[in-house]
């Protein structure tokens, strides 16, 4: 018998959910848990991440965590956190005080840049001490691989299907952190799985300000994408190292830190690795919607400034 | 000491003396004057709970819903679309056992849109898991706001509790009432004290989903909760009484109050503002010396079934005259009445009268029409009544229906 090299007695986020090998998002959720703490309360909506992580009786969570339904995470939190801010005031006895408690939301894209949309803008709007965590995996996969408006082009998805007259979804990427800046956010990043690092030193640095911030983080979901499990972190360094994902902090609506490429690579090389962009490769004209994700890897190197001189 | 008062403005002096910590708002008519008035309070500091200005009834009813889950109490209101709106989070507070107090101020839903009331907007929560009071008079809309929160926030109860009171009718117009203050409050309402809440220092998870072989128990708790809600809402109204002086149906569990209907022939059963007006009828036909009487259900869910059959049972002829409809099949009202005297084996003839829709107004002479129909039926069985149509809509304008022109 081989020895368990990791102890797990401190997790947050426990082993034994259902989440597939590989998933981008259960790594996600471990890595939200190690950086909050246990001092934490996490609202999340309906998707993959809260059916494999609490079917009842079960549970993954060690931190007080709260699901409700799909399109209204931003605004429970935003409801908890008000509450907790009326106990600091009434001097209620038996909570904790609010400076003490971060308040997190933990959503997938659909639920972020579509249908919670009209929640997470009330509640960026209003202030709230939130901090709201999107893990993009570009479509919705709990139902079975749908399209959001989060799917890039020329991804196939059960609802945007490559066929005899189709290249998969035919609309660009929704730019989700700039609508979040655009709130007048204080803070605003964009991580990716393979830098897990990186990830969590940025939330630390979200709980510590005040008001409401924005993290959004690339996360690989094999079955969704059609690659091997093994794959999702190579997957989520192609996608940066291309430029098709850059990882950046925006401050005040300003890029502060983005992580610069020596060597940017043609977007091919991660594309060509996932099922949901097969047909680019296989099918005439497919050169074509390459050649508009290579434009889009382009804009943002030079619009974020990625490329190092 | 009595103060007039209109409705909105009774509404809001409940929620200060009910003194909720979080009161997530947004406006709609003719709910919009309930937390207009509660922002004044706030503004002047006379109320020192955290008001949210919410971009939706969606996420006033989402915001109220997570801070009740931190243990909060909350309130918030709304009308018509706003309630189908609040619809979804409400569903789901209740299997959550997440209490929320709300004022209802009842309009029909669209289309065609109308801002008048009915109550085909609190009617379409019916399903829910909702306790759902209806107020006859001003006094009782802000009396029943409290009697919510005893009830909403009881330990064994644990439910979203909507007190409605009916759009214009009541919410814009001057009564006389007695005001109750946060002091006389306390001794009636104590602060709440949640089973469960999050908080990091006793993590929880909350909101688990649940498979086919957990489902229906978790569904039946909640339908247990709301059925249990009869006992309590019979406690709190006994305690209202000996704190504040106001009686509701004592004598019927709180559920239900009656009017000369002991000795009737002749029923009329109906929520909300209208029984005022019956009232009058019932009098007028009293003093010709005929046996009609009222009874007015003040809690629509849960059902009074017992209280229903118990008042009903002696009648001859019953009326159900209520402001919505099941389009396709009669009203809810009416559904729900012949249901519980099927139970107890009566065969009184019953009819159901839709009146009232969108603010239309309901006069002596509907209500005249209506029991001179009624009073038809004493002594037969219903098998021995043409009913017609299942209902009748008092009154219909037929000139108007597209085909009935001739």
């Amino acid at each position: 018998m081989t020895e368990d090299k990791f102890k797990h007695e401190e997790d947050l986020f426990c082993s034994g959910h259902r989440a597939c090998p590989g998933c981008g998002a259960a790594l996600t959720s471990k890595l939200v848990t190690e950086a909050t703490g246990p001092q934490t309360i996490l609202s999340m909506p309906t998707g993959c991440m809260e059916v494999t992580t609490t079917p009842y009786p079960e549970s993954a969570w060690g931190i007080s965590w709260i699901h409700n339904i799909f399109e209204n995470s931003a605004a429970v939190a935003g409801g908890i956190e008000t509450a907790y801010r009326s106990f600091d005031k009434r001097n209620k006895e038996g909570y904790m005080n609010h400076e003490d408690v971060n308040f997190v939301v933990l959503a997938g894209d659909g639920a972020t840049f579509d249908i919670g949309i009209r929640s997470l803008s009330g509640m960026m709007e209003r202030g709230h001490d939130v901090l709201y965590i999107c893990y993009d995996n570009e479509a919705y996969m709990n139902t079975g691989i749908q399209r959001s408006s989060s799917t890039p082009i020329g991804a196939a998805t059960t609802t945007s299907p490559a066929g005899k007259e189709s290249f998969g979804e035919d609309v660009h990427k929704k730019d989700m952190p700039s609508i979040a800046a655009a709130h007048g956010l204080e803070y605003v990043a964009t991580a990716s799985v393979a830098y897990p690092e990186d990830f969590k030193k940025k939330v630390e640095k979200a709980l510590e300000i005040e008001g409401p911030k924005y993290i959004q983080i690339f996360a690989p979901c094999p079955r969704g994408w059609r690659h091997e499990s093994k794959n999702s972190i190579e997957i989520a360094r192609l996608v940066v190292e291309t430029g098709l994902y850059p990882i950046f902090e925006m401050e005040n609506g300003k890029i502060t830190n983005v992580k610069k490429l020596k060597d940017r690579k043609p977007v091919e090389e991660y594309l060509k690795v996932q099922g949901r962009f097969k047909h680019l490769f296989e099918k005439e004209g497919g050169e074509e919607v390459l050649e508009e994700l290579q434009k889009i890897a382009d804009s943002n190197a030079e619009k974020i400034g990625i490329d190092k001189e | 000491m009595a103060k007039m008062m209109t409705g909105y403005n009774a509404v809001a002096e409940a929620v200060k003396a009910c003194n909720p910590d979080v009161i997530p708002a947004y406006p709609i008519t003719p709910q919009t004057d309930i937390v207009e008035r509660i922002s004044e309070m706030v503004a002047d500091g006379e109320l020192t709970s955290e008001y949210v200005r919410v971009d939706s009834e969606f996420n006033a009813a989402s915001t109220a819903l997570g801070a009740s889950a931190a243990g909060a109490r909350i309130f918030t209101a709304t009308s018509s679309q706003g309630l189908k709106l609040m619809s979804e989070p409400l569903f789901s507070a209740s299997g959550m056992r997440l209490p929320l107090v709300l004022a209802i101020a009842n309009r029909s839903l669209s289309a065609p849109l109308s801002i008048w009331g009915d109550h085909t907007d609190t009617f379409a929560e019916r399903d829910g898991g909702m306790i759902q009071f209806y107020a006859e008079d001003v006094q009782e809309a802000m009396d029943n706001v409290a009697m919510a929160y005893r009830v909403a926030e009881d330990k064994d109860i644990s439910l979203p509790a909507l007190s409605c009171l009916d759009g214009f009718i009541l919410t814009h117009v001057q009564e006389k009432v007695d005001p109750f203050t946060q002091k006389e409050m306390k001794e009636f309402l104590p602060e709440r004290e949640p089973i469960h809440t999050l908080d990091p220092s006793d993590p929880i998870s909350m909101g688990a989903y649940a498979r086919p072989e957990h489902w229906t128990e978790t569904r039946y708790e909640v339908h247990r909760a709301v059925n249990k809600a009869k006992d309590k809402i019979g406690k709190a109204v006994k305690e209202f009484a000996d704190v504040f002086g106001r009686e509701y149906g004592l004598e019927h569990s709180g559920l239900l109050e009656t009017y000369r209907a002991e000795d009737a022939d002749v029923i009329l059963v109906a929520l909300g503002s209208v029984c005022g007006t019956m009232r009058y009828v019932v009098d007028e036909y009293r003093d010709k010396g005929e046996k009609v009487g009222m009874v007015r259900p003040r809690v629509y869910r849960p059902f009074p079934v017992k209280e229903i059959n118990k008042v009903l049972e002696d009648a001859e002829a019953i009326a159900v005259l209520e402001k919505d409809v099941s389009l396709g099949y009669q009203g809810g009202l009416a559904i729900d009445i012949k249901s519980a005297l099927y139970s107890n084996g009566s065969r009184i003839p019953i009819l159901n009268f839709i009146v009232g829709l969108a603010g239309r107004d309901v006069t002596k002479d509907n209500l005249r029409n209506i029991v001179e129909q009624t009073k038809e039926l004493r002594g037969k069985k219903p098998e021995d009544v043409d009913f017609g149509d299942e209902e009748r809509w008092e009154p219909l304008r037929t000139e108007l229906l597209p085909g009935d022109e001739e």
